[in-house]
């Protein structure tokens, strides 16, 4: 698992960097950095033993918004980054955050085979179902009937259903969070990170300029009516009735994480060589 | 990303000082009889309901600021005084040397804090008045949270704290309306941008 090491525990505050986040007023993205910070406090780890890896778009801003490791990267390959640095750094908290643009339309195939592999590493993805930072055009969760300037009548695409795709794919753990609820997020995040392998968590987390209406979405969340299963088949089940609103854990399964016995870490450059020698 | 600059109407006139130091509350000047385990916890979860609401008022100051809404965002940075002068009286008289670990790690479990405005609220056009209604609700929720305590089966100490806590933040509710009569109430349309962040041909 993530395990992290235990340590006297800091506030949600120490986790917080002094760069002021941009972000519109009233986007969810705020809730989640607390939720993360949050969680980061109440899992008693310490920000220089935590990664937070990122893509781009504004919820891949949040690396910097903390006093953790931070890596801002590519378009759609923050799993990618998260993977590797995972693999050669078991010891590190790794986190790897998001929008629905980057996670599930450029980094989709990522977002694939990181469920597949299993890597021990916490997947936050913040979806407002648009790309914000772009401003505005649709994302692979967006409704196919969102008429906006620049899908007009709406895209006519059926959308891609992120939990489905996780428990198809093999991820470890699968929740859905709200951003209208920062500790219950916190919560989710805590046992994500504690739980072993690939763990998802999809966070329904408004972006008030592009999609205002999603204001609402506070008024729609419920807990989901049903306890985290461990069978697969039944959580397929569930997720055929599902509204899209049903927060809490989804899954939380069995398999055992990708190369979960610590690797040992080159300690000279020409050991590190001496792995690339075919 | 949005980050419009625009600066906020409204926001000039003077308003009612808030209370931030009340008078020394009868409860300590009361000789100390025995208080129950009960006492203490629920001074902690008091303490951290108004250290959230300062942190979140402070998250939103920031917010504005970035935004360029300094009005908002000095209303905002002074309600997140107050809250934490609450917070600090809370540690004075329960006599803590200094903040109690156990509230630091507080997680409201069923849902926010009572006296934190909800996330997701902000407009980056919003003016003091909004400020205020948030306040508002706010003052108005923690009434309700006192007064349940305060009617419920806790000891009797903790019922007593809880009524004095309800009374004082009824005067709060009090407060906050004086101050909203002082600025100016937002036009139908406060949120209308001449030159919104929608792409339009
Ligand atoms: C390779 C590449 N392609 C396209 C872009 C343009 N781009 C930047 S952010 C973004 C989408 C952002 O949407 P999302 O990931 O949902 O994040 P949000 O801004 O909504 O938080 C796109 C397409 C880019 N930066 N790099
Ligand atoms: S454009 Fe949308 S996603 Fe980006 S910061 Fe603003 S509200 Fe958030």
């Amino acid at each position: 698992m993530n395990a992290p090491a235990q340590a006297a525990q800091l506030t949600p505050q120490k986790f917080k960097s002094d760069v002021k986040p941009v972000w519109c007023p009233g986007c969810g993205d705020y809730t989640v950095l607390s939720s993360i910070t949050k969680a980061l406090a109440a899992l008693a780890v310490r920000p220089e033993n935590v990664a937070v890896v990122s893509g781009i778009g504004c919820s891949s801003r949040i690396p910097a918004y903390t006093t953790c490791y931070g890596f801002h990267g590519v378009h759609g390959r923050a799993l990618a980054a998260a993977t590797g640095l995972k693999v050669a750094r078991p010891d590190l908290t790794v986190i790897a955050a998001g929008g629905d643009g980057d996670g599930y339309s450029i980094g989709g195939n990522h977002f694939l085979h990181a469920c597949r592999r299993n890597v021990d590493l916490t997947y936050i993805v913040m979806d407002n179902r648009v790309y914000g930072m772009t401003k505005g055009q649709p994302s692979p969760t967006t409704e196919p009937d969102w008429d906006s300037k620049l899908s007009p009548q709406g895209t006519g695409l059926r959308e891609f259903h992120p939990l489905v795709i996780a428990l198809a794919s093999g991820a470890n753990f699968i929740a859905r969070a709200t951003s209208s609820d920062p500790n219950g997020t916190a919560e989710l995040i805590v046992q994500a990170v504690r739980h072993p392998g690939f763990s998802f968590i999809e966070v329904l987390s408004p972006c008030v300029t592009f999609r205002p209406e999603q204001r609402t979405w506070k008024d729609r969340v419920h807990p989901a009516p049903v306890a985290p299963t461990d069978d697969p088949g039944r959580a397929a089940r569930r997720l055929m009735t599902d509204d899209g609103f049903n927060i809490g854990v989804l899954y939380a399964g069995h398999r055992k994480p990708y190369r979960t016995e610590q690797s040992a870490t080159p300690s000279s450059v020409a050991e590190l060589e001496a792995e690339f020698i075919l | 990303m949005s980050s419009r600059k625009k600066p906020a109407r409204g926001t000039a006139k003077p308003v009612p000082k808030k209370r931030t130091s009340r008078p020394a509350p009868k409860r300590a000047a009361k000789p100390a009889a025995p208080r129950s385990g009960a006492y203490a916890d629920f001074m902690v979860q008091a303490y951290a309901m108004e250290n959230d609401a300062r942190d979140r008022y402070t998250e939103f100051a920031d917010q504005m600021e970035v935004h360029n809404n300094t009005a908002v965002a000095q209303l905002f940075r002074k309600l997140a005084r107050i809250e934490g002068l609450h917070a600090t009286r809370i540690v004075r008289e329960m006599g803590w040397r200094k903040p109690p670990a156990a509230a630091e790690a507080w997680m409201w479990r069923q849902s926010e804090a009572p006296e934190s405005v909800p996330p997701g609220e902000l407009h980056y056009l919003m003016q003091p008045w909004h400020a205020l209604e948030l306040a508002l609700a706010c003052e108005q929720r923690a009434v309700r949270f006192f007064t349940g305590i305060s009617g419920s089966t806790a000891p009797a100490d903790v019922k007593r704290i809880a009524r004095e806590m309800a009374a004082e933040e009824r005067e709060h509710v009090q407060l906050i309306r004086e101050w909203m009569k002082k600025v100016e109430k937002p036009d139908p349309g406060w949120d209308r941008d001449p030159d919104p962040s929608l792409y339009s041909e």
